[in-house]
């Protein structure tokens, strides 16, 4: 870790968006994870996402459980709302927040510990329920924080900082939420910001369950040769379906691709997602076809990453419940307790 | 684009902005540490050896330092340095046992003509290494116009003294009190190499009707300071007119008020903005009620009969040319007349070489300025050297030193047979600051103070007696304080390609948006396309290749806290903080080689 604050200095000519604010204002405190761990680029992205999107940070709330990648909401988005729940138990703690206030933007960290092992069921019922949230898997395949012990994402025949070879299927989280019903579904590395804050981007605008399952390299104990998770394994194996610009709803839509190369998406709220096709026949439309062809590819031992799949007309947990329109604050006391004749209508209706 | 030779010494010597803006090339972060330490008699040191002057030039300095300074691009205002200079100065104790002793005789012998910072500057360097030095003086004391220009409520007596005697005590020969008439003369007596630093001794002129009419009123400013200085003048008119804007005119109006002026008032041809005075200087004149008038050209003298009884102006206003040149022009408004009882003319200084014999070999162009190799400060005449004020026209003490420095290499090159025009490398070395898991040799959080004020005695004790020195100089903790805003520009961010993994720490860490890894391009794109787009184009881009994605490492000096976060953050040390130390190569065995 670091023992300096980062200084308040700032670059003169930064840009501000359209709060008026620049990247900076989004950041939390210094982080205290290890020297180049691939979290600290996902916060990093974050709040470049947060920022080009211009999000209130007051209107956000993070939430995570346990484990070096739920330590990190503390590390960025310092005026947001934060969460950092039981081990495992932050789908549930989302899931209550998000049904008492549907207006604010909700991003879920987790990690590999925290979401496939301790907290499966917990992921898979959030996913399945539809929960308007971005859920993000920082996944780096070990135990970092237990000094390196294989994780239920290492893959079979990993090996380990002490030369152990992995002999456990991994869980394939990108694989589950697809099959949960989650309807954004994204894959990334922490060592490719390019790729990673248009998707946070496109994601934090979703309304629906939206999952990124971002590789992200453990410097300490999950980089060395044989680990299917380190800095030069990932980059070789990367293999990108597509790129994405996100354009927000009013911004203006310019076309500066030929076309064919590139097609365009428009989400629920108006923005456009834009993807730049990589693997010409990958088709984010097509749940079942992304299933067939991560798998295929995961075979011949690539990592697939990007855009995986995507619902235009996502359908969210509110709206399966048909739950009020207001956040649970700002019903009035009339609202909430519309009185007796009511009860007893209510009532009735159920006889 | 290329990538960056870090070990060509010019490149991380430009990232100290400070050390490079100063003629002499003072380490200046490396004596603000030592001053932060309360190692004042180091600091001292490491000035004496490169600036000769640290007492003088720690009140008088016209610090081409603090402009530079980083600090001034991050915050608001630059780094106090040279008011720190002073704070090593006041508080060294007694430095005299670390002082060089006189050197056993070479057997070569040197004339300067003029004891000022200049002459001294090479006496002092070519008397450490053994030469016999022989100093002209027309005055009886030797310091030049640091002693006869500078008021002593800017500069005390006894800091001249002081410094003037540490050169004097390594025992040269002094001829002071005659004034030099022939050059030819000098070299007549057979010295290996003549010196000439005498200065910019001629003040100029005031050409409008009445000037000779009401001379006994209308004084020339540099020689009205000189008298002042040497206690011949001690009282002035009630109200006094200083003519110009430059740092003389300042000191004239300061002094001024000091003698019995209670009406000074400085008149200026320019605006405000383009006085050639420093701001500071400008802006102490007016905290003590000197008000400051622009735009008013003289035209005229007013008298009575020979008694002076004030000044008539033009009223102009700035008008520029299709080559973006300015002319002032006449308003057409009534003219001005101010009432005074005294005018003091500082509208400038120039060199005058009546002494100087045309028939030694010794040219000089159509200015009657001496033709002069601005590396050497050799003139054309092989055996005679230049410096200060003589060699370019006016400039200030630290030019005049770096001046002197360089023309003693050049004396000792050319007294051993080397070929002066060939100049020695600077010493530098370059050290990795790491102590231990971060942690560094030198305080890398970054303080946000903003410039602390120096502390000034009560204008109605300092405007009482021409003697009192007005600044009181930084106490301890304010000295502390201002110390560590320094953001120690020299202890340079260093990478390792070979080491790097591209985990993007330094880049995500960076409170500066210095760092960006990226695909190669020519300068101009690169700039911007960083991080931070590189505006700033007078400062280097440090670029790196050999990385294992091919991208290159690209990082824009310009803003850069050298707080080590990336060196923190690195998880292989493919970022290090290592100290740039340059010192500048001064006369004696180390500039001989080669």
């Amino acid at each position: 870790m670091t023992y300096i604050a980062k200084p308040k200095f700032r670059h003169p000519s930064l840009p501000t968006n359209a709060l008026g604010f620049t990247r900076r204002d989004y950041e939390g405190t210094v982080s205290t994870l290890c020297a180049g761990c691939g979290h600290d680029s996902i916060s990093a992205a974050i709040i470049q996402a947060c920022f080009e999107l211009s999000l209130p940070p007051h209107r956000i709330a993070k939430l995570s459980g346990i484990g070096c990648s739920s330590k990190t909401p503390t590390y960025f988005l310092g005026a947001s709302h934060g969460f950092n729940s039981v081990h495992g138990r932050m789908p549930s703690v989302l899931t209550g927040a998000n049904l008492a206030n549907r207006e604010l933007v909700y991003l879920g960290v987790s990690g590999d510990g925290d979401s496939a092992s301790i907290g499966l069921g917990q992921f898979a019922h959030a996913i399945r329920r539809g929960v308007n949230m971005l859920y993000i898997v920082e996944n780096n395949g070990v135990y970092g924080l237990t000094k390196g012990q294989f994780s239920a994402t290492s893959d079979r025949g990993s090996k380990s900082k002490k030369g152990v070879v992995n002999t456990d299927e991994p869980i394939d989280l990108v694989g589950m939420a697809l099959q949960l019903g989650a309807t954004f579904v994204g894959r990334s590395f922490s060592g490719d910001k390019a790729q990673l804050v248009p998707l946070i981007k496109a994601g934090l605008l979703h309304g629906g369950a939206a999952f990124i399952d971002c590789i992200s390299p453990c410097v300490a104990f999950n980089n060395h040769e044989g680990s299917t998770r380190s800095f030069d394994y990932v980059r070789a194996h990367n293999e990108a379906v597509n790129r994405l610009d996100v354009i927000p709803a009013r911004a203006e839509i310019t076309a500066d691709y030929a076309p064919g190369e590139t097609v365009d998406v428009r989400q629920h709220d108006g923005s456009v997602i834009r993807l730049k096709k990589v693997a010409a026949d990958y088709d984010t439309s097509d749940r079942v076809g992304a299933l067939t062809y991560l798998q295929r590819r995961q075979e011949a031992g690539e990592i697939v990453t990007g855009l995986l799949y995507l619902d235009e007309e996502p359908v969210d947990l509110h709206q399966s419940l048909k739950t009020a329109e207001k956040p649970l604050n700002a019903l009035s006391d009339a609202e909430l307790c519309p009185g007796a004749g009511e009860l007893a209508k209510f009532n009735a209706s159920l006889r | 684009m290329k990538p960056t030779d870090i070990a060509a010494p010019d490149y991380f010597h430009k990232v100290v902005d400070c050390q490079w803006a100063c003629p002499a090339h003072t380490p200046v972060p490396e004596y603000i540490r030592l001053i932060a330490g309360k190692r004042f008699a180091d600091a001292y040191m490491v000035n004496w050896k490169s600036n000769v002057f640290p007492g003088v030039l720690g009140r008088t300095c016209d610090r081409p330092c603090e402009p530079a300074c980083r600090r001034g691009r991050v915050e608001a205002e630059p780094v106090a340095i040279c008011r720190l200079k002073r704070v090593a100065a006041d508080n060294k104790g007694d430095v005299g046992g670390r002082m060089p002793a006189p050197a056993p005789r070479n057997g070569k012998r040197v004339a300067v003509i003029g004891a000022g910072p200049a002459s001294l500057t090479v006496a002092r360097d070519l008397l450490a290494t053994g030469y016999h030095v022989t100093i002209f003086e027309q005055d009886p004391f030797a310091g030049g116009m640091i002693r006869t220009q500078i008021p002593r409520f800017r500069l005390p007596e006894s800091v001249i003294d002081e410094e003037v005697g540490y050169i004097l005590a390594l025992e040269p020969e002094l001829r002071l009190g005659k004034r030099v008439d022939s050059l030819k003369a000098v070299l007549d007596e057979g010295f290996d190499a003549v010196f000439v630093g005498c200065g910019a001794p001629r003040g100029r002129e005031l050409d409008v009707p009445g000037r000779q009419e009401a001379a006994a009123n209308i004084h020339i400013g540099i020689e009205w300071l000189a008298s002042v200085s040497f206690g011949h003048t001690t009282s002035v008119g009630k109200r006094v007119i200083v003519l110009g804007g430059g740092n003389t005119a300042m000191d004239c109006c300061r002094s001024s008020r000091r003698l019995g002026g209670a009406e000074v008032t400085v008149v200026v041809r320019s605006g405000f903005e383009e006085m050639k005075a420093s701001p500071w200087e400008k802006e102490d004149a007016m905290h003590e009620g000197i008000p400051i008038r622009n735009f008013l050209v003289p035209k005229e003298v007013l008298h009575d009969k020979g008694k002076l009884t004030g000044m008539r102006f033009t009223k102009v206003k700035p008008e520029f040319d299709a080559k973006g040149r300015r002319n002032l022009v006449p308003t057409g408004e009534a003219d001005v007349d101010i009432p005074c009882d005294d005018v003091l003319v500082a509208i400038g200084q120039e060199n005058s070489f009546p002494w100087i014999e045309r028939d030694i070999g010794l040219e000089f162009d159509k200015w009657g300025m001496p033709v002069v190799d601005p590396k050497t400060m050799r003139s054309t005449n092989p055996k005679v050297f230049f410096g200060g004020d003589a060699a370019f026209g006016p400039k200030n003490i630290i030019w005049a030193v770096a001046h002197g420095h360089e023309a003693a290499v050049s004396i000792d090159r050319m007294c051993h047979g080397l070929d002066p025009a060939q100049r020695p490398a600077p010493g530098t070395s370059l050290v990795s600051q790491k102590m231990g898991i971060h942690e560094w040799s030198y305080d890398n959080d970054i303080a946000a103070d903003k410039r602390h004020k120096v502390p000034q005695r009560d204008p109605e004790e300092t405007l009482k007696d021409i003697r009192v020195e007005v600044e009181l100089g930084y106490d301890d903790m304010l000295a502390y304080k201002e110390a560590e805003r320094c953001l120690n520009c020299d202890v340079q961010t260093v990478f390792s390609a070979k080491l790097c993994i591209e985990c993007d720490a330094c880049v995500d860490i960076c409170p500066m948006d210095c760092i960006t890894f990226t695909a190669d391009a020519p300068e101009d794109e690169l700039r911007a396309n960083l991080m931070a787009p590189a505006k700033n184009a007078s400062q280097d881009i440090y670029v790196a290749n050999g990385l294992k994605t091919g991208r290159i490492m690209a990082k824009d000096e310009d803003v850069c806290l050298h707080c080590g976060l990336c060196a923190e953050r690195c998880p292989t040390g493919a970022w290090d903080m290592r100290k740039f130390l340059l010192e500048m190569t001064h006369a004696g065995h180390a500039c001989r080689k080669g």
